[in-house]
């Protein structure tokens, strides 16, 4: 499909979504809901991957480049971190592995419980 | 005239993209797992805007049509998730309990870590929301009374902590299921974390992405208790 056509409408996504963000009475982040909205969209069939498939591959192959001006607006906040630089950075460090690992051994064990008894079942 | 110069937007455009091919380059160079692409473009933005006292409010000019991106850029991980349909059927239940006991961790740990660190309560509420992705972290950080420039800030650690660590992770806990691996990267690092998923495996990167909406949906209820 027409690159225009599909930034059409991934941006036309993205533009309902900020609409649903602001109708919803809690704190939302339409850029989820877009994602949703877009879930929604290609498992009800409305949406054919083709329809967007370029253009998400090229955004998705670069997305890391996305977070470069978030990462250097962290600079604007040192003031406020500054004063308890040495807890911000021990738990905002330490944690991430922690929930990596709880998380990753929760799924991995329940997969593999569900292996084993499907061997059973087979056997 | 270098007034006109830095007042464009092609300011912030040209150097961000600069700095990421550089960072791309020095990666590819060295291969090391520290030389992360985004790590190094965002140290040689720095010292860049330091060195030559430009302020962050002139790069932002141009910096912000990257950032308005980023709606899109997580948008359309959903054809990524699609795509991988069939795992996600199977294994729907694991996907759910892990991503429930990773954002229960996530909370419970830096509730009692800025206990045990004496944290003042602005912070806790800014560290609170650190493993799901910006927008949904400034959100929960606002509504108890934190800061959401530091929420964004705790955001941005984890999220590199993800990106550049995951693959050491995997190793150091024995992690071999990929879709453990996809889901975990999420639950910690959210969607920065999943543009290393993305390079480890199709399935890693499209249960990385599902992790980020499952985890961010949970931690905002979970928020509402606290």
């Amino acid at each position: 499909m027409n690159i225009m056509a599909q930034a059409a409408i991934i941006f036309g996504v993205c533009l309902v979504s900020e609409g649903v963000a602001a109708l919803i009475p809690v704190a939302f982040p339409a850029s989820v809901i877009a994602l949703l909205l877009l879930m929604l969209l290609l498992f009800t069939g409305a949406l054919k991957p083709e329809h967007i498939r370029e253009l998400s591959g090229f955004l998705v192959a670069n997305m890391a480049f996305f977070f470069l001006p978030s990462c250097v607006g962290v600079m604007e906040h040192t003031p406020a971190i500054l004063g308890q630089l040495a807890p911000f950075l021990l738990i905002s460090f330490l944690t991430t592995p922690l929930v990596y690992f709880v998380t990753a051994r929760t799924v991995q064990f329940l997969i593999r419980r569900a292996k084993g008894k499907g061997a059973e079942k087979r056997a | 005239m270098p007034d006109a110069l830095l007042s464009s937007p092609f300011f912030g455009l040209t150097l961000s993209a600069a700095a990421w091919c550089f960072g791309c380059w020095v990666q590819k160079k060295t291969g090391l797992l520290l030389c992360n692409p985004l790590l190094i473009a965002v140290a040689l933005i720095l010292a860049g805007l330091s060195v030559f006292g430009i302020p962050y409010e002139t790069y932002a000019i141009g910096g912000d049509f990257v950032k308005l991106m980023l709606g899109p850029v997580t948008a359309v991980l959903a054809l990524n998730i699609y795509n991988q349909r069939t795992i996600l059927k199977e294994n729907f239940l694991p996907v759910l309990a892990g991503c429930l006991a990773g954002s229960l961790t996530s909370v419970g740990s830096i509730l009692a870590l800025c206990r045990v660190f004496h944290v003042d309560q602005a912070l806790t509420a800014s560290l609170l929301p650190k493993s799901v992705t910006t927008a949904i972290a400034m959100g929960i950080a606002e509504s108890h009374g934190g800061v959401a420039g530091i929420a964004a800030a705790a955001v941005m650690v984890a999220g590199l902590t993800g990106a550049v660590f995951a693959p050491l992770f995997a190793k150091r806990f024995r992690i071999t299921e990929p879709v453990a691996e996809g889901l975990a990267i999420g639950a910690c690092s959210h969607a920065l974390g999943t543009t290393r998923a993305m390079e480890i495996g199709q399935v890693q990167g499209a249960m990385s992405s599902i992790a980020i909406c499952v985890c961010g949906i949970m931690t905002s209820i979970l928020a509402l208790f606290l």
